[in-house]
């Protein structure tokens, strides 16, 4: 276990949560492949009111995952993707957790063949 | 050291596989003994390895020996297969992980010419609803999750 991966986790936690719907990570998926849009475009053909948006991009927002900006009259939602790495990160470290208990187990066996 | 990485289309598991120029059965002492398992992992083992067993570790780690680790066994069978479960990455002693599902850790040791292949993985990520949001993230390579990284390792 590295020493940053405690405050790597905490980190994390409130990303993870803030991802764990789908409408969320859906939002997430069109702002990353379409760019910044508005709250009209991101409500059109979602089958959700404008309001439901709103109160998920907040969510989105809380944990830094999106920002927003006006553009004249209108609200814009777009990625922060720092916040997305950080996630990211996080599942790698539990691959790279493996990778390090298994050069130990290896240091480990090889230093008293028996 | 080679650790193979299997890259699976399932979101659920990661799997490692590398060899050890020691006797299986030198192996096997390694994982089923508590004590010596606690020794390359990094924690102090409260008792031995039995299968039903809930055995607590306290990590051995400087700046991380607050953190006790609930391992409950599974299978033991002799130079062969260890299993148990636990909460992944369950460090943090403000959250109370004990409502969340536990994930499934597993050994498997083979003989081969030169020593000993050993095959870990730990499966049952996507019943964590979290950890398989972040998952997706990095799963879908070709897609917008590595756009996204792209793009987030430019920008910091």
């Amino acid at each position: 276990m590295s020493v940053s991966r405690g405050s790597a986790a905490q980190k994390a936690a409130p990303v993870f949560a803030a991802l764990a719907d789908p409408t969320r990570l859906s939002l997430v998926r069109r702002l990353s492949t379409e760019g910044p849009l508005s709250i009209t475009r991101l409500s059109d053909g979602s089958g959700m009111t404008r309001q439901a948006i709103t109160r998920h991009l907040h969510a989105l927002n809380r944990v830094g995952l999106v920002r927003d900006t006006w553009e004249g009259r209108e609200r814009v939602f777009s990625l922060d993707l720092k916040r997305l790495e950080i996630a990211r990160q996080y599942l790698e470290d539990v691959s790279a957790h493996w990778d390090a208990a298994a050069a130990r187990l290896k240091a480990f066996v090889e230093k008293d063949k028996g | 050291m080679t650790i193979r990485t299997e890259k699976t289309e399932t979101t659920d598991r990661i799997e490692k596989h590398f060899e050890v120029t020691a006797t299986r059965s030198r192996v096997w002492r390694a994982i089923a003994n508590s004590e010596e398992f606690g020794a390359w992992f990094g924690m102090k083992l409260d008792r031995p390895f039995a299968p039903g067993a809930t055995v607590i570790g306290r990590l051995t780690i400087p700046g991380y020996d607050h953190v006790s680790v609930e391992i409950q066994v599974e299978k033991l069978e002799p130079e062969g297969y260890f299993s148990y479960r636990w909460h992944p990455y369950a460090i943090d002693p403000a959250i109370d992980y004990r409502s969340e599902p536990m994930t499934l850790v597993e050994f498997r040791l083979e003989e081969t010419a030169g020593g000993t292949a050993v095959a870990i993985t730990e499966s049952g990520f996507d019943r964590l609803p979290a950890s398989r949001r972040a998952e997706a993230f990095r799963m879908n390579e070709g897609g917008w999750a590595s756009q996204s990284r792209k793009l987030a390792s430019y920008v910091s």
